[in-house]
């Protein structure tokens, strides 16, 4: 143990200055790289095929629908007149800036977001590692333990891979070459992340507040952002400490503060409130059922009318309730939690595009000390990968060719969906059992004394 | 939440017993696949396995219909004259087609359209297209004009087809007169054969797919609901066949196919489906092998993803289509044109009573026979079992890269790997052999010019030999990979890309088969076991032998030479090769006037595949 944390201390203390120069370089180019993909494919013929594709956009954030809304905007008409735009007024006015500038908008933002993760996980990862070594000199790991532990050398490259699944998967480039707005999202809680690890409780709570005004859904991480400013201040959470309620009481405040002061400003912008039912009215009663990859559409177009207040309910309350198991069993672990938070929303969301999964599978880098705990990552992967190939096909089969119909598409989403939650829960698994690894040792006895496995119930 | 008991899915014990037996038995149980999804596949045309042809669609079904058609002989009489216009002015009577339609009562307009072919077509000498489609549409009297069905006859520059034309012109004027008709019908014939379809579907739909030249329509009519194309070529008829497969081998509903077999029953005709007479002994072995090869021969239709008749290219726009194609052989039983009339007078008045779209039917299917079809859910499982071996060499090998730096399944082990493969040597050959791929698609037609100056050959055969010449190079290709590559390929190095390649070809193969399942399983037959057998271990001359025996050139070949043995036209090898040398040029050709997709998934994903696969046969 000494020998390695002796190597671990020599490693950190040139590793602070090391981390920051020494990386600045490749991230440059992996933004360059991924720029000139996005360009080229803006001038190639593809971008308007692409931005058709209702995997790739929604109704929510679909270009198209932000033109039409500039146009009525333009027109003196309010935007939300008319079932088409469903954009919040925050967005609309920041396009009606920059609207000649899109593609070079959605490219930042992209940027954006790719570099505020990368520096997200940077910091995180010191921390994990600043944890990580006090816990070796304090012995508190069993000692079949060492193999578990993250090493720089494994480290060092973690934020670099983060901002390269994030810019280079084929998901987002998708959905920045079709110009969703949905890149916007992405970018602000990517902010959001990086505020709250980096400990500015005030900047985190603003994010917050924007995420949820963007899209409603993120208002789940106000759970792992809390527990972590929480943690990072070395409050525990208890309930009966008044220091817990203190700092909960505001962080809410500036949570709901800046919440209303941005809810206002657009309410002032525009001079009427017709935005809420138009937008989060939309995102939480899904009216429109054109396909996507999500659970939603298929299902409210096949049920009986009378069920449908019944089945949004359950179907908005399935995004929300995992928040509350997950905080208790993730209490100590809230970057953890927030990663599954975000993939929760973008499985089960009212109308999920593939720009909202590739958020959260850059965050898979982090987690790859997990891999020897994975145990369904091969048939996952192989899942996903076919069913991302099997999407337009089966599309183009149902809506061309018109010899096959909407429940071939569907059986895919369902299978696509699957494969999601068992990544996700194969991940989660994985946390789980390498901290009770951590705090048990690695190789499990069971109380005969013969070799034990550990099986998730 | 941790316990130490059983869980379903989660079990460490029993999921590593699962995953010892497939990589144990992983080889034998890939034969046993193999050799069940072949002999599912023959089974398929077996009648017991097989399910009886029926009429879905209520308004075709149920409704009693008497045809009346009197005027064959009449038809026939305007043929002649259609025939001796024609001769004399050379091309298509544009002038006496428009003046016979009007004075049958119709709405007549023209279309005229130009072309011009990337290359030279050597099968049917144009280059430069130039025509002139005429159509005629009765409006429907008894409802509102949203909805239309259209006979059409294709004008052939040679003296063949204008018994179709005469007996369209017949229908037509019998049509005039009745009073039934809730649809509009448009009488077309078009000239240039499938190039002037395009043009006129084009133009009916105001799309510009593939970049052709068109007048606009003066005249539409509704909706096209379904269409028939019409091929006689002689006074009298021995049996009609119906033609299916059209572009990129989609099929029309199956409740079209039962609607020709019906009225064929009623009116007593003989009908075949590729040129095959259905035999009533199964149970025999020629009885069952007649089955077989007319599914073969409908398989390697299909395959080829090229429109089969002028109908063809309907079914781009969701327009149930078939074309039925008089054959006059030496059969002692005739049928005569008034009968053919009938027939279609019969298939059109119940097409007529449609409310929807033809849609309860099956659109995936294989006919064995005219009256006997499998579905999709029973053919898939041919392909499913070719495609499960992928999957299972994919496991093999992920298991064998986990196993290498000794990793028990259930995570506790040393992980230790410090040699894992870089990405330059598993990018490097993926990338070169993409590029392979999309010169093989651009180049050939790029190069003709520079090729017809250099070398003493015209331009078709520039084209050809040019996908030849690429395609061979791309052999060469390996050691040319090696020279990119900067560090030495690994032990590890070779499954990884082996894993890539063979899961890509596993999605490859299941998107083709989808879109197209006999292009996909015929693919599959010979790519499966390349890809699972492939290793740098494997005796490297015999294994070259049998990868190039099995590449999808060689399997276009055999295809070639299946087709005309099963069309009872065996051709010699020079003949053959020949044929393949065509097949090639029209593949292209299709694709570039049509928008086949075959050459394309051909060229820049199938081969491309296969070359990586042949790079980890000389994997150093």
């Amino acid at each position: 143990v000494s020998t390695l944390s002796l190597c671990f201390r020599i490693n950190r203390r040139s590793g602070g200055l090391f981390l920051q120069t020494k990386m600045a370089a490749p991230l440059t180019l992996l933004v360059i790289v991924a720029v000139t993909i996005r360009a080229v494919l803006f001038r190639s013929s593809l971008a308007e095929l692409i931005s058709e594709r209702v995997e790739v956009v929604s109704p929510l954030n679909s270009w198209k629908r932000v033109v039409e809304g500039l146009a009525l905007l333009d027109l003196g008409v309010s935007p939300y007149s008319g079932d088409v735009f469903h954009e919040t007024p925050l967005t609309i006015y920041l396009y009606h800036f920059v609207i000649d500038y899109a593609e070079i908008v959605c490219m930042v933002t992209d940027g954006i977001t790719a570099v505020a993760l990368y520096l997200a996980v940077q910091v995180y990862n010191k921390n994990v590692f600043r944890k990580q070594k006090y816990a070796l000199e304090a012995d508190r790991y069993p000692h079949d333990c060492l193999e578990l532990m993250q090493t720089p050398k494994e480290l060092f490259y973690v934020p670099l891979k983060v901002a390269m699944f994030y810019l280079l998967s084929p998901f987002t480039i998708l959905s920045c070459v079709a110009k969703s707005t949905c890149g916007i999202n992405n970018a602000i809680v990517a902010l959001f992340v990086l505020c709250t690890i980096k400990g500015s409780a005030l900047l985190s709570a603003i994010f917050l507040a924007l995420a949820t005004y963007q899209s409603i859904y993120p208002i789940t991480l106000f759970a792992p952002a809390l527990i972590y400013l929480l943690q990072r201040l070395y409050i525990p959470v208890n309930l009966r400490r008044q220091s817990f309620w203190l700092f909960t009481l505001q962080y809410a405040f500036m949570f709901v503060g800046s919440l209303v002061v941005i809810v206002g400003l657009s309410f002032f912008l525009l001079g009427s409130w017709d935005y809420i039912p138009s937008v989060y009215g939309f995102i939480l009663s899904v009216p429109d059922l054109t396909p996507n990859i999500g659970l939603f559409w298929y299902f409210f177009a096949e049920m009986f009318e009378h069920f449908r207040l019944f089945f949004i309910c359950v179907f908005q309350i399935n995004v929300f309730f995992y928040t509350i198991p997950l905080s208790i069993k993730l209490k100590d672990h809230p970057v953890f939690l927030m990663f599954m938070q975000i993939a929760i929303i973008s499985i089960f969301k009212s109308y999920p595009t593939v720009g909202d999964i590739a958020l959260y599978m850059a965050f898979l880098p982090v987690w790859s000390h997990l891999y020897r705990f994975l145990r369904n990552i091969f048939m996952v992967s192989c899942v996903l990968l076919a069913c991302s190939a099997l999407f337009p096909v089966l599309w183009h089969l149902w809506i061309y060719a018109g010899s096959a119909n909407s429940n071939f598409y569907y059986a895919i989403t369902l299978l696509f969906n699957v494969g999601q939650v068992l990544l996700v829960s194969d991940y989660f698994y994985a946390y789980l059992r390498r901290e009770h690894h951590l705090s048990h040792g690695l190789y499990l006895k069971k109380k005969d004394g013969s070799e034990a496995t550990l099986v998730l119930k | 939440m941790f316990q130490d008991r059983m869980g379903l899915l989660s079990d460490p014990n029993r999921r590593r017993a699962l995953t010892n037996l497939l990589t144990r038995l992983n080889t034998p149980i890939c034969v046993l696949c193999y050799l069940a999804g072949v002999a599912w596949f023959m089974g398929l045309a077996f009648e017991p396995f097989t399910l009886r042809t029926y009429m879905s669609e209520n308004a075709m079904g149920s409704t009693m219909v008497e045809e009346r058609f009197p005027a064959g002989e009449r038809a026939l009489v305007t043929a002649r004259e259609f025939g001796a216009h024609k001769r004399k002015s050379g091309a298509m009577p544009v002038d006496w087609l428009v003046k016979t339609m009007q004075s049958r009562g119709l709405e007549v307009y023209t279309q005229s359209f130009s072309r011009r072919l990337p290359f030279p077509d050597e099968n049917k000498e144009r280059y430069m297209v130039r025509g002139t489609n005429v159509y005629g549409i009765l409006r429907a009297p008894r409802a509102p004009r949203t909805e239309a069905l259209v006979l059409s006859a294709p004008c052939s520059p040679d003296n063949s087809n204008n018994q179709a034309v005469g007996l369209l012109l017949g229908l037509a004027q019998y049509f005039r007169s009745q009073i039934y008709w809730a649809k509009d019908i448009i009488f077309l014939v078009n000239e240039h054969d499938l190039i002037g379809m395009q043009a006129w579907l084009e133009a009916y739909h105001h799309t510009n797919i593939t970049g052709m030249d068109w007048a606009p329509l003066h005249g539409r009519g509704g909706s096209i609901q379904a269409a028939l194309s019409l091929e006689l070529s002689s006074d009298v008829v021995t049996s009609l066949d119906l033609v299916l497969e059209g572009l990129n081998g989609q099929l029309p509903n199956l409740d079209l196919a039962n609607l020709f077999y019906t009225f064929c029953q009623k009116q007593d005709i003989l009908c075949t489906i590729q040129e095959k007479l259905q035999r009533s002994d199964w149970d025999s072995v020629s009885g069952y092998s007649q089955a077989v090869q007319t599914m073969a021969l409908m398989v390697l239709k299909q395959a080829s993803g090229r429109p089969w008749g002028d109908h063809g290219l309907f079914l781009r726009y969701h327009i149930e289509s078939a074309t039925i194609r008089g054959i006059n052989s030496f059969r002692q039983y005739k049928t005569d044109t008034t009968t053919v009339g009938r027939l279609l007078e019969g298939m059109f008045r119940k097409l007529n009573n449609l409310l929807e779209r033809l849609h309860q039917s099956y659109f995936f299917y294989l006919l064995p026979s005219l009256s006997r079809f499998v579905s999709i859910g029973y053919y898939m499982p041919a392909f499913g079992f070719l495609a499960v071996i992928l999957l299972l060499r994919a496991l093999d090998l992920w298991v064998q890269l986990g196993a290498l730096p000794s990793v028990t399944e259930d995570g506790v082990g040393v992980t230790d790997q410090s040699s894992s493969p870089s990405l330059v040597s598993i990018l490097t050959p993926v990338v070169i052999s993409h590029l392979t791929g999309a010169a093989l698609y651009t180049l050939p037609v790029l190069s003709q010019e520079l090729a017809v100056q250099h070398f003493p050959v015209s331009e078709t055969e520039a084209v050809v030999l040019t996908a030849i010449a690429i395609y061979t190079a791309g052999l060469a290709l390996p050691h040319n990979t090696h020279r990119f590559m900067l560090a030495e390929g690994t032990e590890q190095g070779w499954r990884v890309l082996k894993l890539v390649a063979v899961l890509y070809l596993a999605v490859l193969l299941s998107c083709t088969a989808l879109i197209n399942f006999s292009l996909g399983f015929i693919l599959a037959l010979t790519l499966v076991p390349v890809a699972a057998f492939v290793t740098p271990h494997v005796p490297k001359v015999l294994s070259a032998v049998v990868m190039v025996l099995l590449a999808p050139g060689c399997t276009l070949l055999y295809c070639v030479f299946a087709f005309q043995e099963l069309q009872e036209a065996p051709v010699s090898l020079i003949d053959g090769w020949m044929l393949f040398l065509s097949v090639i040029s029209q593949g292209m050709l299709d694709h570039a006037l049509y928008g086949s997709l075959v050459y394309p998934l051909l060229a820049l994903f199938i081969y491309p595949c296969w070359l990586i696969l042949w790079n980890i046969l000389f994997w150093k």
